[in-house]
């Protein structure tokens, strides 16, 4: 468990396992196939890669174009210049022919790091989730990363996967039950819960064990699926208390706003949210940025203390 | 089939496009009376498309990455057998199959939706990649118009277009020369356009986009042009076969009412 791995680095590995066994998948990208780890299948598979340049609009039409004529594509680029720069392209070719288009998108939120406010984005899950049809994915270490995106590849339709650059500890074993559109409990606890997603799960795993030194006993749901949302995991949680979300993304329509559309409607309680607060990121390293901008364990813990008015 | 009997049937298919439209009380006249020809020419000649069976294989692709002359289009598909031509009056109508810009879902032979400018053209270039893998000997063609040049995302597409030696892909422009604030020239230049396009590696061929004996003529060089795709400019009229109509950049979105309606129709050739 001691071990790291970027999200990234189990997706590039886990396209070239799938490509093994699926003829028909192919993967494109825009110029950033070593970063976004498409290389390795492209090195792989040379006739089902394509680089489209530094061109994301034409990356994720050209990508459509190829998915209606029966391919499943998984395409990639910095999450910014997915969900950001080709959202529209997005909306209205993939989203409105539900094509079986998998936008594979990699360096999203803060950990991007130095490269600064420009490649930092917050915004990526809030816009994907409002595309109808559109399924979005958000795992928190290499396993969860290499089951879901079995799954991801095997549904049909529009996915948007989102995945980080920064390397994360373990937070399955092997074998472990991932299932697209199931939250994972973690760890049980009767105070509160936290719903996190992404390397937030890790940051919640710190937390709850920082907690439970000071006698607070806190749950915590992996949510590495925002779209299907898992109702029932968060009405359960509601049940037994409080709720913290925490995501590496602006608390603005993330996961903390999809958790409250479900919860005020289901089974209010009160709630925190853990993520950027409606402000651009900086340079920096990833967890100097983490600690600056408020997505650390400590600040979970936090916003357990202040919700548990402890 | 003779020059005059292809243009009998554009003849129809504007008399359907002015009815719809009308029928529609909105809708894209100009700019679906200017291609009427070239559609006619893809779907009466050059592709292989079979209406009783749309997702035939091997079949060729017509995408209107200028969704908005829908009309035309859909005047076309009835024509050619797909649906019953009392259908075109539902054009822009609640529950309707033919919706103000195209849907693949809801009507045959539509093969990709559209309407926002550009996309088309760039979704052309996925199905002609596809297409080249798989080696289906289907053609796509796709129809842009002359200010959709102005978006940024089709000068992507031809450059990978050309890239991929997309030879199997054959871009139309329907140079009407007017777009929804004028003139191109005077909201935002697209000239020199057969340049544009050969210095992004095209064949390119300029014609008169209402003369059939040009249109069949580039047609046929397209499709024996080898290792990179084609564009042929077609200089054409907006509005052209109604004379009120005619290089008029106010009928690019507006439809006609009762009186201009008996009026184009009769200039047509048809009758209400």
């Amino acid at each position: 468990m001691a071990d790291k791995t970027a999200t990234r680095q189990a997706y590039g590995k886990a396209l070239v396992e799938i490509g093994k066994t699926n003829k028909n998948l192919i993967v494109m990208d825009a110029d950033l196939s070593k970063s976004t780890m498409t290389a390795e299948f492209a090195k792989t598979f040379p006739d089902r890669f394509f680089n489209m340049g530094i061109a994301e609009q034409n990356l994720y039409a050209t990508a459509c174009g190829m998915a209606l004529s029966g391919k499943v594509v998984c395409a990639s680029t910095f999450a910014m210049f997915a969900a950001g720069r080709a959202f529209e392209i997005i909306r209205n070719s993939i989203g409105y022919t539900r094509a079986n288009v998998k936008i594979c998108a990699t360096h999203a939120g803060i950990t991007v790091g130095e490269d600064g406010a420009s490649h930092q984005t917050f915004e990526d899950l809030a816009l994907m989730r409002t595309i109808p049809g559109m399924t979005v994915v958000n795992p928190g270490d290499a396993f969860s990363t290499a089951e879901l995106m079995k799954q991801v590849v095997e549904m049909q339709g529009p996915c948007y996967v989102r995945l980080g650059r920064a390397a994360v500890p373990a937070l399955y074993e092997e074998g472990a039950e991932i299932k697209l559109g199931k939250g994972n409990w973690i760890r049980r606890g009767k105070d509160i819960t936290v719903v996190a997603t992404g390397i937030m799960v890790n940051e919640a795993v710190a937390a709850a064990a920082e907690l439970s030194s000071q006698g607070i006993d806190a749950g915590i749901i992996d949510m590495h699926t925002i779209k299907p949302l898992d109702e029932e995991i968060l009405v359960e949680a509601a049940s037994i208390g409080p709720v913290v979300t925490a995501e590496e993304h602006s608390v603005i329509g993330g996961l903390g706003g999809a958790t409250a559309e479900v919860l005020c409607r289901r089974n209010p309680v009160r709630m925190a949210m853990v993520g950027q607060h409606d402000t651009f990121g900086e340079s920096g390293k990833p967890d100097e940025l983490k600690e600056k901008y408020g997505m650390t364990s400590a600040d979970i813990a936090k916003a357990v203390k202040s919700l548990l008015n402890r | 089939m003779s020059y005059k009997e292809y243009e009998k049937i554009a003849s129809k298919i504007r008399e359907d496009v002015i009815k719809e439209v009308h029928s529609a009380g909105s809708g894209h006249p100009g700019g679906s009376l200017s291609a009427a020809d070239i559609v006619t020419a893809l779907y009466f000649k050059e592709m292989k498309v079979d209406p009783d069976n749309p997702d035939m294989e091997g079949r060729d692709k017509f995408i209107l990455s200028k969704g908005h002359a829908a009309p035309v289009q859909y005047a076309a598909l009835a024509e050619k057998g797909y649906f019953e031509k009392e259908e075109l009056l539902t054009l822009r109508k609640l529950g309707s199959r033919l919706q103000g810009h195209p849907n693949r879902d809801k009507l045959p032979g539509i093969e990709m939706s559209t309407g926002s400018l550009g996309q088309g053209f760039a979704v052309c270039v996925g199905m002609a990649l596809a297409n080249k893998m798989d080696n289906d000997p289907g053609r796509i063609y796709t129809l842009l118009g002359d200010g959709e040049l102005q978006e940024g995302l089709i000068w992507e597409a031809a450059m990978a277009s050309s890239h991929y030696k997309l030879d199997n892909l054959c871009v139309i422009v329907d140079w009407n020369g007017l777009q929804i604030d004028g003139n191109n020239d005077d909201v935002m230049t697209v000239k020199p356009i057969d340049e544009k396009f050969r210095a992004f590696g095209f064949n390119v061929l300029v014609i008169d986009g209402h003369d059939f004996g040009e249109i069949f003529e580039a047609f046929d060089n397209a499709r024996k042009c080898k290792g990179r795709p084609t564009a042929i400019i077609a200089r054409t009229h907006k509005g052209r076969g109604v004379s009120f109509m005619e290089d008029q950049a106010g009928w690019h979105g507006k439809a006609p009412d009762d009186e201009q309606t008996k009026q184009a129709l009769e200039e047509l050739g048809g009758a209400l």
